[in-house]
């Protein structure tokens, strides 16, 4: 019974360490497409900032220079695709689809060039990474039967970035929908055209929210890069950032639901590596392939409006045009 | 020259021209931040690709793909439809040909086997691209997240079947046996060996005949027949397809069938011409390789197969810098594709304004 406890726990602390870059890159990516900017480039800003963290982490030796690195290339993809999508009007899909395969030939291109290695960085150190931290008062709750593991395994014991990235869920729902610019926010994702006419600049909005997107993308990268892993490793993201796109639809929009959407595909990543080879009474042993193409199924299915249905915001994918 | 002939030169040769340009030269400012000289990477890139006969049958194999998908992404966008599934869409309708070409009869002609395992290709990949385009059409879902989405169940389905169903007992590697014989298509230098010519041995086959008769299908299609006119009219204004007796949602199912059958065919080249089994990741890039190619040759076939074949030279150029020079390996070609989509099709007006400055003022005196 224990034994089962424990597992449970450990799975649940497995789907916390993989639901952060999910938390992070969809975050970015309500940004993004609450202002009417659709970023499919979710991908490839968590694939350069953890490339560019990683390197930064192990050329300086701090992880803290890796983090301000990484969010710094991320920021520079999410101004490229602003550029594009933004002052250029081009289409945001087009310009998304090109920082992904931009930022998978770039990191895999710089780090031949940087490491003599392609797709690879070298092995961070223990004071290159974000370590996990020990919440106090570990020895006096671990006695306590249920209590202990799960103080020990899922509320203590994480690096900074995770702790970070569950307090980011309320800010950013606090910004949307408890400030002025969250407000602005969501009225040029609705309807660009009315905030224009209240004078204030389309353009700026949403270049600032594209902006927030790098930022916390970046983030999301990082943490892939010098916390969960130890160095940067060819197409580590392998496709979280879509999972994130998903999630967001998943979660239509809003930062709770869908921070409960990362979590749920994330505990069904972390359950998909358990339930390997598991023959489960009445129904067989399950296909990994299958709990892991859940996430993507069960988006399509929302998607298709067959379990509730996923409005995106009106002007989104829509450059804004000025009339004159 | 009328004011409209110039204006479409300008629209559809100078701006790609100078988009293709700005994108060649942002490669080259790669080139030369990690310490390679841009002017001696061309030219080993230009001498592998074209500088020697099985240089040049690689270049064309690997244009064969880009064809292919580049076709599928033109056709959807002619319809106003963004088909990102391509890498999919190639992927099932691999396993479409191989079923074909693994459990048909071996006896049969090749005649007979060849056209039909075309067809499990062309079919598979339709397949493949129905749900999203039926989801489009009659839900109003996004066909752009819906084709991620098919692209990521695409890869899980094709692991599945690999492991779990077409491979042999007792082998360690997910890959299916050998296709039947009759289903191999024949390689170029043996096609030329039996005429008496010799030609250096490459990957390439009559595939490429296969690619150059859809370029003129899908060229004859949308702009000579009642359906490709539906299409186009689709994709310029919805409203004014309703108007002129076109059901829109009928015309988008069968655009995204027709995209995903073509990239689909990405199957023909790599299973049945070159490696005469299905593996995991045969069809690894060629999806997204399609956009790029589909972006620079203006969705019309014949840029297409310019495109295309300019994507050839730097996959086979690349692997030839790979082999040459340290600091560089292929994946230069990845960065290349990801310029040119977003120089040719993010940044598609970045001249203009620049443009209308300096011809506005040649327009004004006539």
């Amino acid at each position: 019974m224990s034994d089962i406890f424990l597992n449970a726990v450990l799975t649940l602390d497995a789907s916390v360490r993989v639901c952060i870059p999910l938390i992070f890159a969809s975050m970015a990516g309500l940004f993004a497409e609450r202002s009417g900017v659709v970023d499919i480039g979710l991908e490839g800003k968590l694939l350069m900032s953890a490339f560019i963290a990683a390197s930064a982490a192990a050329v300086f030796g701090s992880p803290w220079i890796g983090l301000l690195a990484g969010i710094f290339a991320s920021s520079v993809l999410a101004m490229v695709h602003g550029f594009a999508s933004i002052t250029y009007k081009g289409n945001q899909i087009v310009s998304g689809v090109a920082i992904n395969i931009l930022a998978a030939g770039l990191t895999m291109i710089l780090s031949l060039a940087w490491f003599k290695k392609a797709g690879i960085t070298p092995t961070l150190k223990n004071d290159q990474r974000f370590l996990s931290i020990d919440f106090p008062g570990l020895e006096l709750i671990d006695h306590i039967p249920v209590l202990g593991v799960i103080y020990r395994e899922l509320i203590s014991g994480h690096n900074i970035l995770v702790y970070l990235a569950f307090a980011i869920v309320p800010m950013v729902w606090w910004v949307v929908y408890r400030t002025r610019f969250g407000l602005r926010l969501r009225a040029v994702g609705e309807n660009p055209k009315a905030v224009d006419t209240a004078g204030i600049s389309v353009e700026s909005l949403r270049y600032k929210a594209l902006l927030i997107g790098g930022i916390l993308c970046g983030i999301g990268g990082v943490y892939l890069a010098t916390a969960y892993n130890a160095q940067f490793v060819k197409d580590m993201t392998a496709g979280s950032g879509f999972i994130a796109l998903a999630a967001l639809i998943f979660g239509k929009w809003h930062p709770y639901k869908v921070l409960a959407a990362c979590f749920l595909f994330a505990f069904l990543d972390a359950i998909s590596i358990r339930l390997q080879g598991i023959i489960i009474p009445g129904v067989g042993e399950i296909p990994v392939q299958l709990i892991e193409a859940t996430p993507y199924i069960l988006t399509i299915i929302l998607l298709a409006g067959f379990i509730g249905k996923a409005v995106p915001p009106k002007a989104s994918a829509q450059p804004y045009i000025k009339e004159l | 020259m009328t004011r409209e002939r110039r204006l479409s030169w300008i629209n559809g040769l100078l701006m790609p021209f100078l988009n293709v340009l700005t994108a060649f030269i942002a490669t080259a400012i790669v080139f030369v931040l990690i310490g390679v000289d841009p002017i001696e990477a061309t030219k080993i890139l230009i001498y592998g690709a074209l500088g020697y006969d099985e240089g040049l049958g690689y270049t064309l194999y690997y244009a064969t793909n880009f064809v292919f998908t580049g076709l599928a992404v033109a056709v959807a966008f002619h319809a106003g439809l963004f088909n990102i599934g391509g890498e999919g869409q190639a992927y099932v309708g691999g396993l479409g040909t191989a079923l074909v070409a693994l459990y048909l009869n071996p006896a049969l002609s090749a005649w007979i086997v060849i056209p039909l395992a075309i067809s499990g290709g062309l079919l598979f990949g339709a397949l493949w691209a129905i749900i999203p385009a039926y989801l489009q059409a009659y839900r109003g879902s996004h066909i752009v997240i819906t084709t991620i989405m098919f692209n990521f169940l695409a890869s899980a389905l094709m692991v599945y079947v690999l492991v779990n169903v077409l491979r042999e007992v007792g082998e360690m590697s997910p890959e299916s046996g050998d296709f039947i014989k009759a289903s191999w298509l024949p390689f170029v230098h043996d096609v030329f060996a039996s005429f008496g010519y010799k030609i250096a041995k490459s990957p390439l086959n009559l595939s490429i005949l296969v690619a150059l008769f859809f370029s003129g299908l899908v060229w004859f299609f949308l702009w000579h027949t009642r359906w490709g006119y539906a299409i186009r009219a689709v994709g310029k204004s919805n409203d004014a397809a309703i108007y002129g007796g076109i059901n829109p949602k009928k015309v988008i199912v069968i655009t995204m069938c027709i995209s995903g059958a073509l990239a689909g065919l990405v199957g023909i080249n790599e299973l049945m011409g070159v490696q005469h089994r299905l593996f995991l990741n045969f069809n690894y890039g060629y999806g997204f390789g399609g956009i790029a190619v589909a972006l620079m040759g203006r969705n019309h076939p014949v840029g297409i197969l310019i495109a295309a074949f300019l994507f050839g030279i730097l996959y086979q150029g690349g692997a030839e810098l790979d082999f040459e020079l340290q600091n560089v390996s292929r994946d230069i070609v990845v960065v290349m594709q990801g310029l040119v989509i977003l120089f040719c099709g993010g940044l598609e007006y970045l001249y203009r304004p620049i443009l209308i400055r300096f011809l506005a003022p040649i327009e004004g005196t006539e």
